[in-house]
């Protein structure tokens, strides 16, 4: 079900992330500013973007599911927050080593891009206890759509705040129309983006297929401690 | 602050690509152990069907 072009879809993130990291280190040229040390732009950023995006997609997957209620789609909601969450640990850890390269400090908290991403990381950690306190399924996924929603509304909201308070921001690499970047640097960053969006898809789908193989299995069993208990009867 | 040396970057650069690669592989390699797992037990229980 869900497993449907998966390989292909692991072929085209893996060429196409080597391709990116290759131009990265042979194409793209060092900033003139912060040197070699920028090349983490080309990792940490498509990261944030896409864990971001996988944040707000999660919340679309919930507003479906409360609309059709339909699981599947909580299902993949829950799926695309998790990765979301993963993504989230590497672009963190990926900060702190620019930061500790540029500043000289692991963490600043006066700089607002790594802390509304850490608040951003931090409200999502909570949907885990929330979704995990909940026994019955059906307001287990209903409880965690909500969530999913308000948060996923969050994340927009937050993004423009970091950007009204440019002033106090760290050098932009990127502005909002990409003017900042010469030619091959942009092209670079944005075969890296396609990269991080293609290998988001593809361990979205891989998880999706372990989980739906998971729950067929369980009703499997179920079915067959049925069928025993009516056979004993 | 100036831009660092690179002999210096380069550890941070290398850093920051190795936590990304080490991160994606942990995650699939937990994965693949789930699925591996699921693909036995399937085994099993169609094992058990033939059986009985």
């Amino acid at each position: 079900m869900y497993s449907k072009g998966l390989a292909p879809l692991a072929a085209a993130a893996a060429v196409t992330l080597t391709a990116a990291f290759a131009m990265v280190f042979f194409y793209a040229p060092n900033d003139a500013d912060q040197g070699f040390v920028q090349k983490i732009f080309y990792v940490h950023v498509p990261m944030a973007i896409v864990a971001l995006c996988g944040f707000v997609a999660g919340g679309v997957f919930a507003i479906r599911h409360l609309r059709s209620g339909d699981p599947s789609w909580d299902l993949r909601s829950y799926v695309a927050i998790h990765l979301s969450i993963i993504l989230g640990v590497g672009v963190l850890a990926t900060g702190s080593i620019w930061a500790r390269a540029s500043w000289g400090h692991w963490w600043v908290w006066d700089e607002p891009v790594l802390v509304s991403f850490l608040v951003v990381f931090l409200l999502y950690c909570v949907y885990y206890p929330l979704r995990f306190s909940i026994e019955d399924p059906g307001r287990q996924a209903r409880y965690s759509s909500v969530f999913a929603i308000a948060a996923g509304a969050f994340v927009p909201l937050n993004f423009i705040a970091v950007r009204m308070a440019e002033q106090f921001t760290h050098p932009r690499v990127l502005s909002q129309t990409g003017g900042d970047l010469p030619g091959d640097m942009r092209l670079t960053f944005l075969v890296a983006l396609l990269g991080m969006a293609l290998l988001f898809v593809t361990l979205w789908k891989l998880e999706l297929t372990a989980k739906h193989a998971s729950m067929q299995l369980k009703r499997l069993r179920n079915e067959r401690v049925r069928d025993r208990a009516r056979v004993a009867a | 602050m100036p831009a660092l040396p690179l002999d210096e970057a380069g550890k941070y650069v290398a850093g920051a690509y190795v936590v990304f690669v080490a991160l994606i592989l942990i995650y699939v390699a937990i994965i693949g152990a789930k699925i591996a797992r699921i693909d036995r037990q399937i085994s099993e229980l169609a094992g058990v069907e033939d059986d009985e």
